[in-house]
């Protein structure tokens, strides 16, 4: 490896590292712009100048790579007159109006003029002004304060693969633009923000609410999507004012989707804060135990048999715990996590989970991705398949529908029919497979909720267990789920009984009065009008499907609002931290249900949120284990039943509303709405 | 001065005819064969021992850079590109050449093609050319059609092809990434440096990017001999150069003469002199609009070559003189190549694109007398600023006019200042 002596400081790198990184490793702190390590290199920000020994003018230290022996200065008055001269040039035409710019307090350029400005301005002339762009719902522009950087354009180009973004024009007209001032398409359009070494590019929904040295920053977990990306989020007092991500190199890297970073607003409307009650066909306000006590009544006139309960996609897992718990001591058997009807869980944990883990994906050598849209479903993971792509050598293949993935793919056939030709070698596809080192499959719910979906698991295993999918060494099989607490749910065993329903099981005997008493904790992607005339109890934070349809609401606490422990879709175990408290009346999850449980006469065995955990420990080890990876073991399926020949559909149909929160929250609506109409084909001079 | 016989380029003013037959009859295309059956390793020596520099500014040796391709494919194509792309203001050598002597420039384009392994050459022409590029493409279909180029190209075994792209009329897809870029159909920008072009140019592929007059002379060079090319000329600055001399002089011409000419015979001897006679000399900018000018002075016995103008705080560039006589608003004349430079900036580097637009500005000022003595100092402080910090060299090339300016005419600047103040100053001359 070759040594690099930087400021007198000798280290060794490794041979493709760049000055910059050298000297990074040297502990020189280096000024940059343009350059982010996840992005290529654009060298254009001049910020990262030094001084190398035996070269004739100051190197971009960014761009270049190193070589054995080379001797960097980084605190010479060369490269001091050099870094004052760029940030004068890029202090020029910066309106300096940090006052009213909403990227105070956290922009680079403000920081970097600080420690490697000069003090006074030269510049006497007008400064340039440029035309703001509209680039839709998300970001706010202000395009006087571009330094171009071009960090956006290789963003949104590279990473998310909607190349929409670019620059126009010459010299100091050069203006980053959406071309045709159409807002972006991208899921993750709002990483740009985060990008935008000024306050060019800002979050629209936060303008102007609050100075970054305001908030209270609380490290926790995503919900939105099965990924569990690992997110920052900001509050004031108990109001949530923006979320941003972490950095996570096994999941999210430093990428969120957009609805993980604009979903807070819908944490404030629609939201339940009270109990209520229905009374003559209308729900009232409620005091806690007026709403336990008409539980209590109703559950002492049921039987258990006619009693069932169905856990929600954002359920974290202590009050999945608390109410299966709570179910089984009342001898209920009709429970359910898998409100989407998913034929899993049933066998071994290796057959529902993500098992080679995302960042594994960067050593696959080919995928196919059977039944599922990941763009939609989890648009990190979809971004981090495209890095893969970017590479070369990564064919995908694609059964399903054949959706824009932002990357090319090779689209095999719509349904099991081509899954089969697949099994049986049959396909051209199959071969690639078969000379695949470190071949991948990734399953979407789509081809899991079907009727057929135990079949087609079973098929799938067995075909990926004879295909080298899953080997010594290497198992690349994985389940995509869209749902937050799914796989939290299978681990626990949120599931039927012995005799008992499953999701759909509940919802035909509700509606054929078979069941009396259905208890809802946070499901909503259900079809309520199937619930009959059950006595509903809907517990949760938004007044959605659910809650409209229930009987008695209880309150609760919405991912931002408690200490919860979520799975992804890998299997990986994450806490989530309370950034603020829930509004009103409304409380901690497992905390209703231990209440509830007192007036049942059921009383759960833990007083706090602590023992609750060491109870959970205790049944499902595993769940102890956070934020690694366990290997599981991946059941041979027995394939029961055949599959039909139906083609696969996606699970998710619009992306910015899958959740209750996000449904209420006006951002996703009006992404929602945009995103529509960009489907039907509107081009502005259409018709 | 030249002889006759030491002309390479026999038919520069298009007296002789520009068709296939008539350029034969020049000798071009005589023995092509024969010079390719020397082999890859004879005439790249030969272009080495002939110390010919390239002749589109930067003078860096073209045997050398020719040597720099890979000696085998690693399986990547090489590709041989042409700068046609002549914008440097003063400039009109490569534009000749394309009009009335094409042929020499696509015998060149093989012999070139063949010695660093490219069966593919492109040449980028400058977007303003259309006449060129007509001219040009017939007489690569000339070639075509005489099996000259194709298949077996010359007869001499090496199968190589020919395009003309042609340019949208950006001064910086004459940088040679910026080309690369643009011809791969992407926004005229040049890229970063190291890789070099000669590892990953082209579509990534091995490419050697070479201006029009280096690759015409070639096959010349390869004919007489390095000898009798490196015989001209003084040492390190070999051989013979197109010199376009422009402004005021009486007869403005392009001229094919020795290089390390006196700057004053040059004029004298092809120009009809200086208008109004040398003494009325102002200024001279050898070498195109980027190089530093140089004051009468200095002009009245340099000589033309890239040591000596080196020597004195200038260079050869692409030996386009522009002369400017005493009747000239200098501060007036550098303020316009400054707007050129901020107009031609691509925008991609700081200094460059924020840069280049605040010299123009000062320079305006001080062209009408409207700022502070001051500023001279300040305007120079940020010419050195850009100079070196820039990705390419456009950076460079606009900062050098202006130090050349403050270098040598600063009494004038700080006297039009001073006039300004005192309500002297009526009208500045228009040129």
């Amino acid at each position: 490896m070759p040594k690099v002596t930087v400021d007198g400081i000798e280290v060794e790198v490794d041979a493709s590292a760049t000055v910059l990184q050298a000297c990074e490793q040297a502990g020189a702190e280096i000024p940059r712009f343009c350059y982010h390590e996840r992005l290529s290199i654009a060298g254009n920000c001049r910020m990262c100048l030094v001084e190398v020994e035996r070269a004739p003018k100051p190197v971009a230290s960014c761009a270049q790579p190193v070589n054995d022996g080379m001797v960097v200065h980084t605190k010479t008055e060369a490269v001091k007159r050099a870094r004052e001269g760029v940030m004068e040039f890029l202090l020029i035409n910066h309106p300096l109006d940090c006052p009213i710019c909403d990227q105070g307090g956290e922009c680079d350029l403000q920081d970097q003029a600080m420690g490697y400005g000069i003090d006074s301005n030269r510049y006497g002339e007008n400064k340039r002004a440029v035309e703001d762009k509209d680039m839709g719902p998300l970001i706010s522009t202000t395009m006087t304060r571009c330094i171009h950087c071009t960090r956006c354009v290789r963003f949104i180009t590279e990473v998310s693969g909607v190349p929409e973004l670019g620059a126009t024009g010459r010299g100091e007209d050069m203006e980053i633009t959406t071309y045709l001032e159409k807002a972006l398409s991208s899921e993750l359009q709002g990483n740009v923000i985060d990008l935008c070494p000024v306050g060019a590019l800002t979050s629209k929904p936060y303008a102007f609410t609050a100075r970054p040295w305001e908030l209270k920053k609380t490290e926790t977990i995503d919900v939105m999507d099965a990924m569990g990306s690992n997110i920052r989020v900001d509050s004031r007092g108990r109001e949530v004012m923006r979320v941003m991500p972490r950095v996570n190199e096994a999941i999210n890297e430093e990428w969120i989707s957009d609805k993980t970073r604009f979903i807070w607003d819908g944490l404030k409307t629609q939201r339940l804060d009270r109990p209520y009650v229905r009374e003559d066909g209308k729900l009232r306000v409620a005091t806690w135990d007026e709403a336990f006590e008409k539980i209590a009544e109703k559950v002492a006139s049921t039987t258990p048999d006619k009693m069932a309960a169905i856990a929600g996609d954002l359920a974290d897992v202590e009050s999945m715990k608390a109410l299966k718990d709570l179910m089984v001591s009342l001898g209920v058997t009709n429970l359910d996590c898998r409100q989407d009807g998913a034929k899993i869980g049933t066998a071994g944990r290796g057959s529902y989970i993500f098992n080679s883990g995302i960042e594994a994906i960067e050593e696959a050598d080919a995928l196919l991705v059977i039944g599922s849209n990941p763009r939609l479903e989890a648009p990190v993971l979809n971004a981090r398949i495209r890095k893969q792509w970017t590479k070369g050598g990564f064919p995908i293949g694609v059964i399903g529908e054949d959706a824009d993935l932002t990357y090319p793919t090779d689209y095999l056939g719509a349904g099991t029919d081509t899954l089969k030709q697949i099994i049986d070698g049959s396909h051209p596809f199959a071969r690639v497979m078969d000379v695949a080192e470190n071949p991948m499959i990734i399953m979407g719910q789509g081809a899991l909720t079907r009727e057929d979906g135990e079949a087609v698991l079973s098929a799938t295993i067995a075909y990926a267990k004879s295909a080298g999918v899953i080997k010594d060494g290497w198992n690349g099989f994985n389940v995509l789920h869209t749902a937050a607490a799914r796989v939290g749910g299978l681990d626990l065993g949120f599931l039927p009984g012995e005799e008992g329903r499953d999701t759909q099981g509940i919802l035909d005997g509700a509606s054929a009065g078979a069941l009396d008493l259905v208890f809802l904790l946070g499901a909503d992607e259900i079809e309520t009008k199937y619930l009959g005339n059950a006595f509903v109890v809907y517990q949760g934070t938004h007044g959605d499907a659910g809650a409209h349809r229930a009987d008695v609401i209880l309150p609760g606490a919405a991912y931002t609002e408690k200490s919860g422990l979520y799975v992804n879709t890998e299997g990986r175990v994450q806490m989530a931290k309370r950034a603020a408290f829930p509004p009103g009346d409304a409380r901690e999850d497992w905390a209703i249900l231990r209440a509830l449980s007192a007036t049942l006469g059921k009383v759960l065995p833990y007083d706090s949120l602590r023992d609750l955990r060491a109870a959970l420990y205790e049944e499902v080890p595993h769940l102890a284990t956070l934020d690694e990876l366990t290997s599981a073991d991946v059941p041979e399926g027995a394939a029961t039943g055949t599959m039909a020949a139906t083609p696969f559909s996606n699970a998710i149909k619009d992306f910015y509303m899958t959740n209750p929160i996000a449904r209420a929250s006006k951002v996703m609506a009006d992404c929602a709405a945009l995103a529509n109409d960009t489907d039907k084909g509107a081009t502005g001079t259409h018709g | 001065m030249l002889q006759d016989k030491d002309r390479i380029f026999t038919n520069l003013y298009g007296l002789d005819g520009c068709t296939l037959a008539d350029a034969q009859r020049r000798g071009d295309w005589s023995g092509t064969k024969d010079l390719i059956a020397k082999g890859k390793d004879w005439i790249i020596d030969e272009m080495k021992a002939s110390g010919l520099r390239g002749r589109g500014g930067a003078g860096f040796p073209t045997g050398l850079k020719w040597s720099f391709m890979p000696k085998e494919s690693d399986g990547r194509p090489h590709y041989l590109v042409v700068n046609a792309d002549e914008s440097e203001p003063g400039t009109c050598k490569d534009r000749e050449i394309m009009r009335h002597d094409p042929q020499k420039l696509i015998e060149g384009c093989l012999v070139a093609g063949f010695a660093m392994g490219a069966n593919a050459g492109y040449i980028y022409v400058r977007g303003e050319f259309i006449r060129e590029r007509e001219a040009l493409q017939v007489a690569i279909d000339e070639a075509y059609a005489a099996g000259l180029l194709g298949k077996n190209a010359a007869d001499s075994g090496w199968d190589f092809e020919l395009y003309v792209h042609h340019g949208a009329g950006a001064y910086i897809c004459g940088e040679e990434t910026a080309l690369l870029e643009s011809l791969e159909g992407k926004k005229g920008m040049p890229r970063l440096k190291p890789p070099f072009p000669a590892n990953a140019g082209l579509y990534g592929a091995p490419t050697t990017v070479n201006n029009v007059e280096s690759i015409a002379v070639a096959p010349t060079i390869l004919r007489r001999g390095a000898s009798w090319f490196s015989g001209l000329g003084r040492p390190n600055n070999a051989g013979t150069k197109l010199f376009s001399i422009s402004g005021h002089v009486n007869n403005p011409c392009n001229v094919e003469e020795e290089m390390g000419i006196p700057l004053r015979e040059l004029i004298d001897k092809h120009c009809g002199g200086v208008r109004g006679g040398w003494d009325n000399l102002l200024a001279v900018i050898p070498g195109g609009s980027s190089v530093p000018l140089m004051p009468k002075s200095v002009c009245d016995d340099i000589l033309m070559d890239f040591d000596s103008l080196k020597e004195v705080g200038s260079g050869l560039g692409t030996a386009a003189v522009i002369v400017m006589d005493k009747s000239t608003d200098i501060i007036k004349a550098i303020a316009r190549l400054s707007a050129f430079y901020k107009h031609e900036s691509c925008g991609q580097c700081t200094p460059c694109r924020e840069g280049t637009g605040w010299m123009w500005r000062v320079m305006e000022r001080l062209a009408k007398g409207e700022a502070e003595v001051e500023e001279i100092d300040m305007l120079l402080d940020v010419t050195k600023r850009i100079e070196g910090h820039t990705i390419c060299a456009l950076g460079d090339a606009a900062a050098w006019p202006v130090q050349g300016l403050i270098k040598h005419f600063r009494p004038v600047i700080e006297e039009r200042i001073a006039a300004q103040k005192a309500g002297r100053l009526v009208q500045v001359a228009a040129e």
